[in-house]
C-alpha cells in the first residue's frame, strides 16, 4: 500500500490540517508504512466475523427526560477565542 | 527522600492516622522534593502548591473530624488528561495550553471526595498518543532510572512521578497499554482496570471504546487502595458498567495457591529481548514456589493486535480530535483570513506531529472506499482476539507475560519511525482490545532498568490480579527499589 | 419528451422533548445565544453523550403508527464533518442500523387515496445555528439547538407531483403532531424537509440524477421549490443537457432554487459506530407499552368522522389537522346533545375566523368546549337565533362567560311563545295592510318583509321561525 502525495493532501483537507508542501512526502512514508503494517490483518480470513465495536457488548443505558444544565455561558466562553453578544465568532462564512 | 516519610500509601496513611505527620507535612514534603527534582525528570507539567496546601489543610480537618477515608490527606499526581475545574488540562498539547477545564472528570470528584491532595499535572504524550513521552508540547520526561532513556508512554510523567518519589501514587489512562508500559519502563505497578470500570467522564478521550483510566503507584497494595476510590459507576458515561462496590484490598491476602496461570507462547516471540524473558520467567518461578500452576496457551491472534490497534484507535482518535478547531476553546491561529484557514492553520498549528499522523491514519481508514479493508476489517479481528482471550480463560485463571518486549530505550530512538515505536506496544494493545483488566508490575532488573510483568486477568476480576501481584510483592523487592539519583 | 418528476422527502421533526438527545440541557425555543449549550453540547474536551430515553420513545411511537418494524438493536454512528454549527466535528446520527426500519403513510390528494413508503427513520441530533451580521466580517455561532433530538423521515422517491410531495409531507405534519411527538412547528424549524427532485423520461424505469432542495420550512415553500425545480430540470434536459447532482437552496424572495456554495471537495462523512454510544435495544416488552399508549391515529379519525358524524371529509380533515383542534370538536359535542355537524361548522368558521383575526393558536382557544356546546344547543332549542348566537359568541370569545348567562344578560332570548309572537303579528298584518293584499294576491315573497316587520317590532328576540309560521296561519287561516 503505498500513499502518495495526493492521498495525503486529500485526508489533510478531509481532517483541516494544512501540511507543508515540503513534510508531505514525509507523511507519504510514513503513512505508507504505518499502512503496509497494518496490512498484516489480511493474513487472518475474517469472513463471516461480526465486527465487534465495543469491548463489552452491552446495550445502551438512558437517561430520563430532565432538565439537569443550567446556564453557564459566562464560565464556558471565558476561555473562548472569540466571542461577541453571547455568540462564538468565527470569519464570515457564506452559505 | 526524607527519612521521615515512608513511601508507600498503606504506611502514609497508617501515619496520618496515628498523627506521626500531617497532610500539610507530607504534602510540602512532595512539593519540596518535585522543586529540587523535577526538573531532572519533567514529570509535572503543572504543579498546584497553594491548591494542594489548601487541599491537605482541608483533609487534616476532617482526620481531626473523624471523617477521614483511607486516602484522605494522601497526595497524588493527575495525568494531565483529566479535567480539574480551575486547573488548566493540557493534555500535554499546545491545542489545551490555555485551557482550563470548567468542570471536574469523574475520577477527580471521587478523588477530591476521598480527600487526597492533588499535586499537580502530569506529563505526557500528547493526547496520549505515544508511547515514550516524547511528543509532549511541554517536553519530554526522562526515566528516572537513566534520563537518557524515555519512561515509556502515554503515562510517562505519572510512572516517572511515581518512580522518583516525586508522588506516592498517580493516576494514569491506559489505551493500547499506556499505565501498563511507563509503569513497566519506570519500576513501578500499573493497574489498567476493565473497560467500564472507571468512568471516562472528563477524561478526554484518544480512543473511545479502548480509553480506560486506573491507578499507578509503587505496589500492588498501593493500586488497590487507589482503584477503591477511583472505580465506580458515573451515569454521565454510557459504557460505565454499574456493579456493586469492591473493596479490591480485601483479596490481597488470598495468596496465588492453586492459581492457573497461562503463558502465551506468543509473548516470548523473536521480537522479545532474551534476558527481559528470563527475568519474567524468574518472576513467575517465584508464583509457582508460592503454589500457582503454570501452563503454557495460545493466543493465536495476538501477532494481529497491533495492526488492529493501529486502525481502531487513529480511526477513533480522527473523530475524537475534531471538535479541537479554534472555534469555542482551546488554540486559535493568529488572523485567519476564512473558516477553512481558521480550522486548518489551528489544527496543525495546535497538534504535534505523531497526533496529525494518527489522525491521518484514522482519516484514511475511515474514508470512503477504505472502511471494510481498514476499520471493518481491524473490528472482525477484534472480535478474534476477544474470543481468543475467552477461550483462554476457560482453562486458566490469569495470564501472564512481558508487559514490553525490552526496557525502556534511549530518547529520540523511534521518533521517526512510527512503526518501530508501535511494536513496544506488542503485548499490550490486545487487552484494550478485548476490554479486559491488565497489571504490570516490576519483575527485575536489567543492566538496571526495570522490568515489567504483566499479567491478564478475566473481565472485573482485578481483585485476583491484584492479590497476585501483591503475592509476588511478598517475596520480590523489585518494586521496593528505588532510583539511585532519587533515593 | 414526456418526463415524470420523481420526488422523495428527506423531513426533519424536531422531538418534543424536555432536554437534549444527549445532555440535560434544555430544547427551549427563543433563549438568548448559547445559554442552553452545556458541556456535551459544545464538544468540550471529555465530556461524553448520553441518550434520552424519551428521544427512544418518540422515535418508537412513530414508528408503529406508521406500520414499520422497528430495530430490536439499532446504532449511533458520527457522520464526520467540519462545520462551525457542528461542534464536535461530528453529528451523531444513525446510519447502517437506524431504530425505524420500512413504513408506509397514507394520504389523499383529489379523493385519491395513495400509500407513500417510508425508507426509515433515524434519530440524530440538530446542529446549531450560524448568525450573520453582529460583527462585520464575522459569523456567530449559537449552539442552544445544538444536540435538539431530531427524527429523519425519510420517503421512497415515489411522489410525482409538487402536490402530491406536500399532501404526504401534510399528512406527516397531521401524524407527528397527532402523536404528540413535535410540536409541528415550521417558523422555529421543528419540522422541515429537504426535497429530493429528478426527472425521468415517462415509461422509464430508470432515475435520472436527482438534486437536493435543503431546508424547505413551509408547506408552500416545498410546494414552490418542487415546481420551480421540475421546470429547471425539465428545461435543462430539453435541451439536451445534463442535470448536475448538487444541494441547492429555495430563495423564497426570488422563488427560484439556486446552487449552494459549492464545498471545494466532495463529501466524504467517514460514518463509524459512534464508540462513546452503545447499541439501543427495544424490547417487545417496550414494543407492547408504546403501542398501548398510541392514540388514535389521524386517518383513523378522518374515517371516524366520517361516518359517525357525517362529516364530510374535508371538514373532517381540517378538525383533525390539529390534534387541538379535533379534541376541542369532540369535547364540544357534550353534555348537552348537538349536531356534530352544526358543532364543526362553527370551529371551522366562527372559532377559526377569530383566532385568525387575533393571530392566536389553536392551543390559546379563549373558550372552552362547554361553551360551545352550550352555544349550538341553544340554538337547536330555538334559545337563540343565529344572529343572536354570532352575538354571544364575540361576547363569550372576548369577555367569557356560559352562553346561557350572555344571553340572559344580553337579552338575547329569543321569543318563541305564541302569546307575544300572536300580538306582534296581529299588530303587523294591521300596520301594512297593502303588504297584506299584495301577498294574498299571490306574492308569497312579501312574507319576508312581514316577518322582518315582525322581528323589527320584537327587537329581534322573536324566533323567525315562529313568526313566520303564525303569519302564514293567519293570512291563510283568514
Amino acid at each position: 500500500m503505498s500513499i502518495s502525495a495526493v492521498d495525503v493532501r486529500a485526508i489533510a483537507r478531509l481532517a483541516r490540517l494544512s501540511i507543508a508542501e515540503s513534510d508531505i512526502p514525509v507523511y507519504a512514508g510514513q503513512l505508507s508504512s504505518i499502512l503496509d503494517f497494518v496490512a498484516q490483518m489480511n493474513a487472518v480470513d475474517t469472513a463471516g466475523v461480526e465486527p465487534l465495536a465495543h469491548p463489552l457488548e452491552l446495550s445502551a443505558r438512558l437517561r430520563a427526560d430532565t432538565v439537569t444544565e443550567t446556564d453557564r455561558r459566562t464560565e464556558l466562553q471565558a476561555g473562548a477565542p472569540e466571542t461577541a453578544d453571547g455568540l462564538y465568532l468565527v470569519p464570515q462564512v457564506i452559505e | 527522600m526524607s527519612e521521615s516519610f515512608p513511601r508507600g500509601v498503606a504506611e502514609l496513611s497508617a501515619g496520618l492516622a496515628a498523627g506521626d505527620f500531617s497532610s500539610v507535612e507530607l504534602t510540602r514534603h512532595y512539593l519540596a522534593r518535585i522543586a529540587n527534582h523535577d526538573a531532572a525528570v519533567n514529570a509535572y507539567i503543572t504543579v498546584c502548591g497553594e491548591r494542594a496546601l489548601a487541599q491537605a489543610a482541608a483533609a487534616d480537618a476532617r482526620r481531626a473530624a473523624g471523617t477521614a477515608g483511607a486516602l484522605t490527606g494522601i497526595p497524588y499526581a493527575h495525568k494531565d488528561i483529566f479535567c480539574t475545574r480551575g486547573v488548566r488540562t493540557s493534555c500535554a498539547s499546545r491545542m489545551l495550553d490555555n485551557f482550563v477545564a470548567p468542570y471536574d472528570a469523574h475520577v477527580t470528584e471521587c478523588l477530591d471526595r476521598a480527600g487526597l491532595v492533588m499535586l499537580g499535572k502530569t506529563n505526557m504524550d500528547e493526547f496520549a498518543m505515544g508511547s515514550s513521552n516524547e511528543s509532549s508540547y511541554y517536553g519530554r520526561t526522562c526515566n528516572p532510572w537513566d534520563p537518557g532513556r524515555v519512561p515509556g508512554g502515554s503515562s510517562g510523567g505519572s510512572a516517572a512521578a511515581v518512580a522518583a518519589g516525586l508522588a506516592p501514587l498517580a493516576t494514569g489512562t491506559d489505551t493500547g497499554g499506556s499505565i501498563r508500559q511507563p509503569a513497566a519502563l519506570c519500576g513501578i505497578s500499573g493497574l489498567k482496570p476493565t473497560y467500564g470500570r472507571v468512568s471516562r467522564f472528563g477524561m478526554i478521550a484518544f480512543a473511545s471504546s479502548l480509553d480506560q483510566g486506573g491507578p499507578m503507584a509503587r505496589s500492588a497494595a498501593d493500586l488497590a487502595l487507589m482503584l477503591n476510590v477511583m472505580a465506580g459507576f458515573d451515569a454521565r458515561d454510557s459504557t460505565s458498567v454499574e456493579r456493586p462496590d469492591e473493596d479490591f484490598t480485601a483479596p490481597l491476602a488470598n495468596g496465588v495457591d492453586g492459581l492457573r496461570i497461562g503463558i502465551p507462547r506468543e509473548y516470548f516471540g523473536a521480537e522479545l529481548d532474551p534476558r527481559v524473558g528470563d527475568t519474567v520467567h524468574a518472576a513467575l518461578a517465584e508464583l509457582e514456589r508460592r503454589g500457582a500452576r503454570l501452563s503454557e496457551i495460545s493466543l493465536a491472534s495476538a501477532p494481529l493486535a497491533i495492526p488492529a490497534y493501529y486502525v481502531i484507535a487513529p480511526a477513533e482518535c480522527s473523530s475524537n480530535l475534531s471538535r479541537f478547531d479554534g472555534v469555542r476553546y482551546g488554540y486559535r491561529c493568529a488572523d485567519p483570513t476564512d473558516l477553512t484557514d481558521l480550522y486548518e492553520r489551528s489544527r496543525s498549528e495546535g497538534f504535534g506531529a505523531e497526533v496529525k499522523r494518527r489522525i491521518l491514519v484514522g482519516t484514511y481508514a475511515l474514508s470512503s472506499g477504505y472502511y471494510d479493508a481498514y476499520y471493518r476489517k481491524a473490528q472482525q479481528v477484534r472480535r478474534l482476539i476477544k474470543e481468543d482471550f475467552a477461550r483462554a480463560f476457560d482453562t486458566v485463571d490469569l495470564i501472564a507475560g512481558p508487559t514490553t518486549p525490552a526496557p525502556a530505550f534511549a530518547a529520540g530512538t523511534h521518533v521517526d519511525d512510527p512503526v518501530t515505536m508501535y511494536l513496544s506496544d506488542v503485548y499490550t494493545t490486545a487487552v484494550n482490545l478485548a476490554g479486559l483488566p491488565a497489571l504490570s508490575v516490576p519483575a527485575g532488573f536489567l543492566d538496571g532498568l526495570p522490568v515489567g510483568l504483566q499479567l491478564i486477568g478475566n473481565y472485573f476480576d482485578e481483585g485476583r490480579l491484584l492479590a497476585t501481584g501483591h503475592a509476588l510483592q511478598q517475596v520480590s523487592d523489585a518494586h521496593r527499589a528505588v532510583p539511585p539519583a532519587f533515593a | 419528451m414526456e418526463w415524470q418528476p420523481v420526488i422523495g422527502l428527506e423531513v426533519h421533526a424536531q422531538l418534543a422533548t424536555q432536554s437534549k438527545i444527549f445532555s440535560g440541557a434544555a430544547t427551549a425555543y427563543g433563549a438568548a445565544p448559547n445559554v442552553q449549550a452545556c458541556g456535551v453540547d459544545l464538544g468540550l474536551p471529555g465530556v461524553l453523550p448520553v441518550l434520552n430515553a424519551q428521544a427512544v420513545e418518540l422515535a418508537v411511537r412513530f414508528g408503529l403508527a406508521i406500520d414499520a418494524e422497528i430495530a430490536p438493536c439499532s446504532v449511533f454512528a458520527r457522520k464526520n464533518y467540519f462545520y462551525p454549527d457542528l461542534p464536535k466535528g461530528y453529528q451523531i446520527s444513525q446510519y447502517e442500523h437506524p431504530i425505524v426500519g420500512c413504513g408506509h403513510l397514507r394520504i389523499t390528494l383529489d379523493e385519491r387515496e395513495l400509500d407513500i413508503g417510508i425508507t426509515r427513520a433515524h434519530l440524530e441530533e440538530d446542529a446549531g445555528k450560524s448568525v450573520h451580521g453582529v460583527v462585520s466580517g464575522r459569523t456567530g455561532i449559537d449552539l442552544n439547538r445544538a444536540g435538539t433530538p431530531l427524527l429523519e423521515i425519510v420517503s421512497e422517491p415515489v411522489m410525482h407531483s409538487a402536490r402530491e410531495a406536500v399532501a404526504y409531507m401534510r399528512e406527516l405534519h397531521r401524524l407527528v403532531r397527532h402523536l404528540g411527538i413535535c410540536d409541528g412547528n415550521m417558523q422555529e424549524g421543528s419540522f422541515r424537509c429537504d426535497a429530493n427532485v429528478s426527472l425521468r423520461p415517462a415509461g422509464s424505469d430508470t432515475l435520472g440524477t436527482r438534486t437536493e432542495i435543503k431546508n424547505l420550512n413551509s408547506f408552500r415553500f416545498v410546494e414552490r421549490a418542487i415546481e420551480f425545480e421540475i421546470e429547471r430540470q425539465r428545461d435543462i434536459l430539453e435541451d439536451g443537457g445534463k442535470v448536475v447532482q448538487e444541494t441547492r437552496l429555495y430563495d423564497p424572495d426570488k422563488d427560484e432554487t439556486r446552487t449552494m456554495r459549492t464545498k471545494e471537495d466532495a463529501h466524504d462523512y467517514r460514518y463509524f459506530p459512534d464508540p462513546d454510544l452503545l447499541p439501543v435495544s427495544v424490547s417487545a416488552d417496550d414494543l407492547a407499552r408504546i403501542r398501548a399508549t398510541l392514540p388514535e391515529l389521524p386517518a383513523a379519525r378522518i374515517a371516524r368522522y366520517v361516518d359517525d358524524y357525517g362529516l364530510g371529509r374535508e371538514d373532517a380533515a381540517l378538525l383533525v389537522n390539529e390534534p387541538a383542534v379535533a379534541a376541542f370538536f369532540e369535547a364540544s359535542l357534550g353534555p348537552l346533545e348537538v349536531p356534530a355537524k352544526a358543532v364543526a361548522n362553527w370551529i371551522t368558521g366562527e372559532v377559526f375566523g377569530a383566532l385568525n383575526r387575533a393571530g392566536l393558536a389553536v392551543d390559546d382557544i379563549p373558550i372552552t368546549p362547554a361553551m360551545l356546546n352550550q352555544l349550538v344547543a341553544r340554538i337547536g332549542d330555538g334559545t337563540v337565533s343565529g344572529k343572536g348566537a354570532k352575538t354571544v359568541f364575540q361576547a363569550m370569545w372576548s369577555e367569557g362567560g356560559l352562553p346561557d348567562d350572555i344571553i340572559e344578560a344580553q337579552g338575547l332570548k329569543q321569543v318563541s311563545d305564541s302569546g307575544a309572537i300572536d300580538a306582534i303579528v296581529d299588530e303587523v298584518i294591521a300596520a301594512n295592510p297593502a303588504q297584506v293584499q299584495d301577498y294574498l294576491a299571490g306574492k308569497e315573497k312579501i312574507l319576508g318583509y312581514l316577518v322582518g316587520q315582525a322581528m323589527k317590532a320584537s327587537k329581534g328576540k322573536a324566533n323567525p321561525a315562529a313568526v313566520s309560521a303564525l303569519l302564514v296561519d293567519k293570512l291563510k287561516g283568514d
